[in-house]
């Protein structure tokens, strides 16, 4: 099934949930809106004709010209053997992107729908800092209510993947350099 | 004399009790939190797993990863992609060729030179990306009889795998991180006499695996350690996003290689083998472990047929002119191979200039290590090592 007849479906089922797509591209892909991404998750993986039972991957990508966050989901359908078959096969692929605002991003957690998603998940905002609403392995500190961090350490701040980010110069009394005369990280 | 002391609080060993029953009477438990890791023998790498026992059970297990996150993500987008390939290497450093070739793959799909890649360097990245399957199971199967107290078969996998990183040293110099699949190829031909000696190897290595089976697989004792041991079902184990020899061992009989073929792997004849609780349940440690032991095979008769392809190629260009400047274009690429520990995936995002704007590589042990949430509870305490074995994670994967 191309990526063009998901898009057709989706677009039936949500209308303007769907808010832009793109095919002619190396990796085709289809922006959905936040609000509706867990409606359109247990769509996604539930409609006979789709039945996209695995998620890859979550990647997320800093759009610092635009001012935003998005987060990539790629997803795909293992099918069972029919026909007398023996090996699995791979169904429709693809692929979702979510758009957020880079100081208030919040999409809904889908760690419900696909269990792959939970650590996926942690590490996207561990590293962008997207947070997942929902989330079943959250906590609340001073940066809020969010999905628990996953590479970095628990109490650590910032998000290392922005492209905005600096590099901290201590570290709970680690300093980042060792030349006293330095005042930031020489990378 | 012994028979007329009375005891007051001690069982009565003569009734009909169950062992529960008796250690319930004598050893009241409370839970304990235990540390395992980040450094210990059967972690395979830096993973700190936390768990709440109760005597000898195993109630809840955390693993805790990041004790080898080295920000390969984030240099990702300072170097151009022919300057990257070293850092795929040493993601998962047990299978270098594998991790070259999901880059090469990904940045010559987004450029566009997938179509200018010859059919001898097809065949040579195949032979190497097998080589490098069997050498990385052979590290697995050794480090799980290590795990589980078998010192023997760890030598001898070992010693095998010397062979084949003495091939791949004659072709790149290289024992462990290779960088020998780059962008638009390869970065050097195959040296003199490859072909046979890669040929003797076979030779050798085929008979050896049903050495293996005698001494280690069918083996009493291992059996009893893992069959029936962390078992996980089809549908978790598609729900997790599980790949590779973990999924194939739950009964799912998915590969990419034949899925989705890449690289010309449709042109080789090939079996993928999964788990058939031949010794406990589908999807225990067992069937995980037995899996890597049939890949074996299947890669040697890919590699043997990848060989004979070869006659006939020979003089055909295996370096790319616009491999090392290539710009990346304004576009995303998502691309996926079989790696030895399941599917690895890179999304690169370019700009128009040579650095991506993005690299995010997707890490087969960073999936297959979530499952131990779910699989290590209410086990008993040495399964926890065996099920962590039998995932076959590398930590330089699951951080990068």
């Amino acid at each position: 099934m191309a990526p063009e007849e998901i898009a057709e479906r989706l677009k039936e089922q949500f209308a303007d949930q769907i808010t832009d797509c793109a095919f002619e591209t190396a990796h085709p892909h289809i922006f959905v809106a936040a609000e509706a991404w867990h409606r359109i998750a247990l769509f996604l993986r539930d409609d006979p004709r789709l039945r996209l039972n695995v998620l890859r991957c979550i990647s997320a990508i800093d759009m610092l010209e635009d001012d935003e966050l998005v987060a990539v989901y790629d997803l795909y359908a293992a099918n069972s053997p029919a026909n007398g078959g023996t090996t699995w096969t791979m169904g429709p692929v693809c692929c979702v992107k979510i758009k957020v605002p880079r100081d208030n991003s919040h999409i809904p957690s889908v760690a419900d729908v696909w269990p792959a998603a939970d650590w996926h998940e942690r590490e996207a905002y561990d590293l962008m800092g997207i947070v997942f609403d929902g989330h079943p392995d959250a906590v609340t500190d001073a940066a809020g209510h969010h999905p628990r961090r996953i590479l970095c350490p628990d109490d650590w701040e910032g998000h290392p993947l922005r492209k905005d980010y600096r590099f901290p110069m201590e570290y709970n009394g680690i300093p980042a350099v060792t030349e006293f005369e330095q005042t930031r990280p020489v990378h | 004399m012994v028979a007329d002391i009375v005891l007051e609080s001690q069982p009565d060993i003569h009734a009909d009790l169950s062992s529960e029953q008796i250690s319930q009477q004598d050893f009241p438990t409370e839970e304990m939190l235990v540390n395992m890791g980040p450094q210990h023998p059967a972690t395979h790498g830096v993973l700190r797993v936390v768990l709440r026992t109760d005597g000898e059970m195993v109630l809840e297990a955390v693993p805790h990863i990041g004790y080898l996150h080295r920000c390969a993500e984030k240099i990702g987008e300072t170097l151009a992609s022919y300057q990257y390939i070293p850092y795929t290497d040493r993601m998962d450093y047990l299978a270098g060729m594998n991790n070259n070739l999901a880059y090469a793959l990904a940045i010559e799909r987004l450029t566009g030179l997938e179509a200018e890649i010859t059919e001898r360097t097809r065949h040579i990245r195949v032979i190497f990306a097998e080589l490098n399957r069997i050498a990385s199971h052979l590290v697995a199967i050794g480090t799980y009889g290590l795990d589980i107290g078998a010192f023997t078969p760890f030598l001898y996998a070992f010693r095998e795998r010397e062979w084949i990183l003495d091939l791949f040293e004659s072709a790149c110099g290289a024992r462990l991180t290779y960088s020998y699949i780059t962008i638009g190829g390869l970065s050097h031909d195959l040296p003199e006499g490859f072909v046979d000696r890669c040929t003797e190897f076979l030779d050798y290595f085929e008979p050896k695996i049903p050495e293996y089976n005698n001494l280690l697989s069918f083996n009493h004792i291992f059996v009893k350690r893992t069959a029936n041991v962390g078992v996980i079902s089809a549908e978790d184990a598609l729900a997790y996003g599980l790949t590779g020899p973990v999924l194939r061992a739950s009964g799912v009989r998915w590969d990419l290689r034949k899925a989705h073929p890449d690289c010309g792997y449709d042109e080789y004849e090939f079996d993928i083998p999964i788990g058939e609780g031949a010794k406990g349940a589908v999807g225990d440690c067992w069937d995980r472990y037995f899996v890597r032991m049939c890949e074996m095979e299947q890669s040697v008769r890919i590699v043997r047929q990848a060989l004979a392809k070869l006659r006939g190629t020979e003089g055909q260009e295996t370096r790319h002119k616009k491999g090392k400047t290539i710009k990346l274009p304004d576009d995303e690429v998502y691309y996926e191979i079989e790696n030895p520990r399941g599917q690895l995936g890179f999304l690169v995002r370019g700009n128009g200039s040579v650095i991506p704007a993005r690299v995010k590589a997707r890490g087969p042990s960073f999936c297959n290590l979530c499952i131990v949430d779910k699989v290590c509870t209410d086990v008993l305490l040495a399964d926890v090592a065996a099920i962590i074995g039998s995932l076959d994670v590398v930590m330089g994967e699951v951080d990068r």
